[in-house]
């Protein structure tokens, strides 16, 4: 516990300390136009999901991909280990329906992006650079790695993350979800207000 | 529909529960690795999950919400574009879902109700989501259109999935016992019909949309 509280608010002063020597963004910044309205996407994936629910009887996440492939390259690392571990345990890491939906995501978003011409092939984003410059690479790594591996260890927790619990769990209407994806928000706007608007 | 479903009807996230009853059949016959399975499911489903997540992720990438710089805006609250994504989608969802259940072609798929959980987690998700930038579903599709940063998401994500399970080993869940509800829906907690609630909540949702068009997003 007394790790964990050090740990986050390690997490909460290094935006801030990051900050520092940022420049501050332009009000209105130039937010870039999605390819398809929001509405028609959003229509589209309410569908799809209904769709792997009558179809595959299966939900759409995209979290557990992650802890998967990370108990699965344990397994190929150190088989032992693993199988000490009870979250292992309890839930195999396998190659599943998730992790298959990642490996399409990524598939289908090349497509997309290829088709739109919308390819980047870029490490800092115009935003990141616009405020922390364009010699922040090991700043974005570190900001990167860490948000990474909070988002996956919160995702754990709570049961979900964006898709499971924002999208496939919200529309079944479960508490849990609700609470979830009210929680993420909280946390991600304050997380963001102070990295890139203090 | 489908027949291979059954083998697998105990949903993976439901790590955690009657924990200590099992801790010690497990000890006394421990688990072999070498004898897990590396596919969990059967070869056409995974290819129905590969299919799914592309139809997913092109509609992610068309709708800018693999940018950087659009989900950013949206944690500023500048631009509401994933809000109105999410919305949408559950709004016809939320309707969908409703009929087809009364039809008997779907069934409920939800987690259970953890408080202490779903709070705590969620918050650290979202701290981790605004370092980040991407969650992990965006991470997926900004890594396809080529944000190279979002390989370095990946790595985290794995860093920190391995991590939770270490630590599972330590905590047995403490915090994930606080406020276990079950599988729990809003209709019941505010004690109303599944159908009424819908009826409610969908135009609810749409205002809210409706809104924010209004006031220039």
């Amino acid at each position: 516990m007394k790790l964990q509280a050090c740990l986050l608010t390690m997490v909460l002063l290094w935006p801030a300390t990051a900050a520092q020597g940022a420049t501050d963004l332009p009000t209105p910044y130039p937010y870039p136009e999605p390819a398809w309205s929001p509405y028609l996407v959003g229509l589209l994936i309410g569908i799809l999901v209904l769709s792997t629910l009558a179809l595959a009887g299966k939900k759409i996440g995209a979290s557990s991909a992650y802890s998967d492939a990370a108990g699965m390259i344990g397994r190929l690392m150190a088989p032992n280990h693993i199988a000490t571990l009870p979250y292992y345990q309890e839930s195999k890491p396998m190659i599943g329906w998730t992790l298959t939906i990642v490996l399409g995501v990524i598939m289908g978003s090349f497509l997309a992006a290829w088709t739109g011409g919308e390819l980047t092939g870029t490490y800092l984003q115009d935003m990141w650079i616009a405020r922390f410059g364009a010699d922040s690479g090991l700043l974005r790594t570190s900001v990167a790695l860490l948000g990474g591996a909070l988002m996956a260890y919160g995702a754990r927790m709570a049961g979900g993350c964006t898709s499971g619990h924002g999208i496939s769990g919200t529309l079944q209407l479960a508490v849990s979800s609700w609470i979830a994806v009210i929680c993420f928000f909280i946390g991600g706007i304050a997380t963001a207000m102070l990295m890139y608007r203090m | 529909m489908d027949p291979a479903s059954d083998s697998h009807s105990v949903p993976s996230e439901n790590f955690s529960e009657e924990r200590p009853g099992q801790t010690r059949d497990a000890d006394s016959e421990p688990s072999d690795p070498q004898k897990w399975d590396w596919l969990e499911a059967s070869p056409g489903k995974l290819a129905a999950g590969l299919f799914f997540g592309l139809v997913f992720g092109f509609l992610l990438q068309k709708g800018g919400v693999a940018k950087f710089d659009i989900l950013i805006g949206v944690l500023l609250l500048e631009n509401f574009i994933v809000v109105k994504v999410m919305l949408t989608a559950i709004i016809v969802g939320m309707i969908g879902s409703y009929f087809l259940r009364r039809m008997g072609v779907v069934e409920l798929q939800i987690n259970e109700t953890k408080y202490g959980a779903n709070v705590i987690g969620g918050l650290l998700f979202g701290i981790g989501f605004g370092l980040l930038a991407y969650c992990p579903g965006t991470n997926a599709a900004a890594v396809g259109q080529g944000n190279l940063d979002a390989l370095v998401g990946v790595v985290g994500l794995l860093l920190g999935s391995y991590l939770y399970a270490l630590s599972s080993k330590f905590s047995s869940g403490t915090a994930s016992r606080w406020g276990k509800r079950g599988k729990l829906t809003l209709p019941e907690i505010v004690g109303i019909s599944q159908g009424r609630f819908v009826a409610i909540a969908a135009p609810v949702l749409a205002a809210v949309l409706l809104l924010l068009e209004a006031i220039g997003f």
